[in-house]
């Protein structure tokens, strides 16, 4: 089980992730698909006014990636401090008992 | 053969796919009927989530929109893939690692009262049944508009179908026709995009092609054409954006958080088998919806320039058969009021010209396969992916209203007794009495029904989306405060819609909207009221007990620490 203390980081660990993730999230949907299109539409890629690019595409493309970073960071995160502590031989993939039948 | 017989060849063909896959998967006790015994593989869980997030309009109607707005279109793909990023930091892992069957399961639980769990209850029953009706109706018109079969006659199949394998099968039978559908679906979606970029661009990727050069020798983007084109007959700009920037920041949130809280797609990562799981299978549900919401806005535009290139000032006489094959079906209507025998199609900007032309944003889709003289296979093709968006979305949907029904309202609250055979009975019950409801009014549509779709992202993103939030992230929020959050984010929200959809309709415009904000993006304002109103509330009033306190602590750690 994990302690108090290694609770607490986990959590605290997790927040930070979740608001720089969400930052990104925020300024790449709100920020270049909306609040800035205009400005974005003067720089061009290929047949692309970049500010349509990123309403039309990016902004999809960079919440895929930001789903799949996170997985990363928290699959990294739980083998550090929750799965270690309980089997030192350190399996994550391991069937739990927490299956939703009760 | 022609497009009949392979329309019915392709109905056929996946339809009894997804009996078959409906027999093989026989639900056995509750856990199987609400959850799928929560045993379902991410990726499988993510292509189950995808068919049953994208609807008869996302399939049909959503490049036609934004065919017809351009960049103002842009606030759709954006709103309902954004809210998967939430779905995933934010509420899928830890609602999974909380594993019960439903979203007022939580709420209930959360803030220990029988009130929240009852005004959750009927919030999911509402949204629900809002968006079965249009479903049920997109699979009418797809019947009626393919097989010439009548609009009450498709219905009746599709009820029955859905009939077949929500019953019989519940969460399990509906998750593995839903992967089944996806398939189907997304795969009746590329095909015609993937043609019809080569043929205007020369390149196999739609998502590529629609920033390439057009395939006539000119070296013209296809963008730059096609905002050419638009300025020449008075329409907006194709690539700028014309309505009011708040506005539309307004309506991308309440889509997206609306998302984030539809009770449908958050009980699909229910069926999991763990926290880490769900995180990782909303990253699959947003690939595999990616997949169709970035063909799509390439197949608008490739339409919009097909149409804009072919019809204006074409005399009526040398138009192509796609043309009239549609105006039969009333989708494309053409009046010739100057009688000059020639189509004139302008825009707003061209004051002194008259439009003649209307056409269904519909029939980019659906009449795609044509326009681009592509194989009949492929026309049959789309018929099949329309039927399994709607009838994907529609088997959810179903779900919930019945678990909403059977577990929520039933086991949890009037007869807390009922056995388990008991409890699935009236699980398998409600479900055959929601299928009928939702044919009915997929056979007498209300005439609100698309006034109402506001209502359902208004409602999920003002009512659920915080309490569920809050009820994660603040160990401090209470029973009072969720409640008052609630009923005021509620409240507000539907009130506004209510106003100006049906009460004051005639005052629906900019002028008289609160802050410039329209009834499609108020439940974003209702979701920051629900916020101030439950942290003030919960401050004055008495802690959440330590039981609670403790499941917030479990929640927030996934399985390994849990015991």
């Amino acid at each position: 089980m994990a302690s108090m203390d290694k609770r607490r980081a986990y959590w605290r660990r997790n927040l930070t992730y979740l608001a720089i993730l969400l930052t990104i999230w925020f300024v790449v949907s709100y920020g270049c698909g909306i609040l800035f299109v205009e400005e974005l539409n003067q720089i061009r890629m290929g047949g692309f006014k970049l500010g349509f690019w990123f309403a039309q595409q990016g902004s999809i493309y960079v919440f895929v990636i930001l789903i799949f970073v996170y997985v990363r960071l928290m699959n990294r995160l739980d083998r550090e401090l929750i799965s270690s502590s309980k089997e030192p031989s350190g399996g994550t993939d391991s069937k739990t008992d927490d299956g939703a039948g009760d | 053969m022609d497009v009949q017989t392979w329309t019915f060849i392709m109905v056929g063909l996946s339809f009894s796919l997804y009996i078959g896959v409906a027999i093989w998967s026989r639900a056995a006790s509750t856990g199987d009927f609400y959850v799928a015994a929560a045993q379902v593989h991410p990726v499988l869980n993510g292509m189950a989530t995808a068919a049953d997030w994208m609807s008869a309009a996302s399939f049909i109607s959503m490049a036609g929109i934004i065919s017809f707005m351009g960049q103002d279109g842009s606030v759709y793909l954006m709103g309902w893939t954004g809210g998967y990023v939430l779905l995933a930091l934010l509420l899928a892992p830890y609602l999974r690692k909380f594993g019960r069957f439903t979203v007022p399961d939580f709420i209930g639980d959360r803030y220990y009262s029988q009130i929240a769990r009852v005004v959750a209850v009927f919030c999911a029953i509402f949204v629900s049944f809002t968006y079965v009706a249009g479903q049920m109706r997109g699979v009418g018109i797809v019947f009626s508009r393919f097989l010439s079969v009548d609009i009450t006659e498709g219905v009746l199949i599709g009820m029955g179908i859905v009939f077949f394998y929500a019953v019989w099968g519940g969460m399990k039978g509906i998750t593995y026709t839903q992967v089944a559908q996806y398939c189907v679906l997304i795969f009746a979606y590329l095909v015609p995009a993937i043609f019809i970029s080569l043929l205007v661009t020369g390149n196999i990727i739609p998502q590529i092609g629609f920033g390439s050069t057009v395939q006539d020798g000119s070296g013209v983007y296809l963008l730059e054409r096609l905002d050419g084109l638009s300025r020449e007959l008075g329409f907006y700009e194709y690539t700028s954006g014309h309505k009011d920037t708040i506005d539309v920041f307004f309506i991308a949130a309440a889509l997206m958080v609306g998302t984030a809280g539809l009770p449908h797609v958050i009980v699909r990562f229910y069926t999991v088998p763990k926290a880490s799981a769900a995180r990782i299978s909303a990253g699959f549900a947003l690939v595999f919806i990616a997949l169709l919401y970035t063909t799509a806005p390439a197949v608008a535009a490739f339409a919009r320039t097909n149409l804009l290139e072919e019809i204006p000032n074409k005399p009526y006489d040398e138009v192509p058969t796609w043309f009239k094959n549609w105006e039969e079906t009333g989708l494309i209507k053409f009046d010739d009021k100057n009688s000059d025998g020639v189509i004139q199609y302008v825009g707003p900007d061209k004051k002194d010209l008259t439009n003649e032309l209307t056409i269904d944003r519909d029939i980019m889709v659906l009449a795609n396969p044509e326009i681009a003289k592509l194989p009949n296979w492929v026309v049959g093709l789309v018929a099949a992916g329309g039927l399994a968006a709607a009838l994907s979305t529609a088997a959810g949907l179903l779900l919930v209203i019945s678990a909403s029904i059977s577990h929520d309202l039933l086991k949890k609250w009037l007869v807390p007794d009922i056995n388990e055979r008991g409890e699935l009975l009236a699980a398998r019950f409600a479900a055959g009495v929601a299928v009928c409801i939702a044919g009915y009014f997929g056979i007498n549509p209300p005439g609100f029904v698309a006034q109402v779709v506001a209502f359902a992202f208004g409602l999920a993103a003002s009512s659920f989306f915080p309490a569920i939030l809050m009820g994660i992230f603040s160990k401090r929020m209470n029973m009072a405060g969720a409640i008052a959050g609630m009923s005021v984010g509620i409240v507000f929200t539907a009130g506004y819609i209510i106003y100006f959809k049906f009460i004051r309709p005639e005052l629906n415009t900019s002028e008289n909207w609160l802050f410039g904000i329209s009834p499609e993006g108020i439940g974003t304002l209702g979701m920051v009221l629900n916020f101030a109103v439950a942290t003030v509330v919960a401050r004055f009033t008495a802690p959440p007990p330590e039981h609670v306190q403790e499941l917030v602590e479990d929640i927030r750690i996934p399985e390994a620490a849990s015991s």
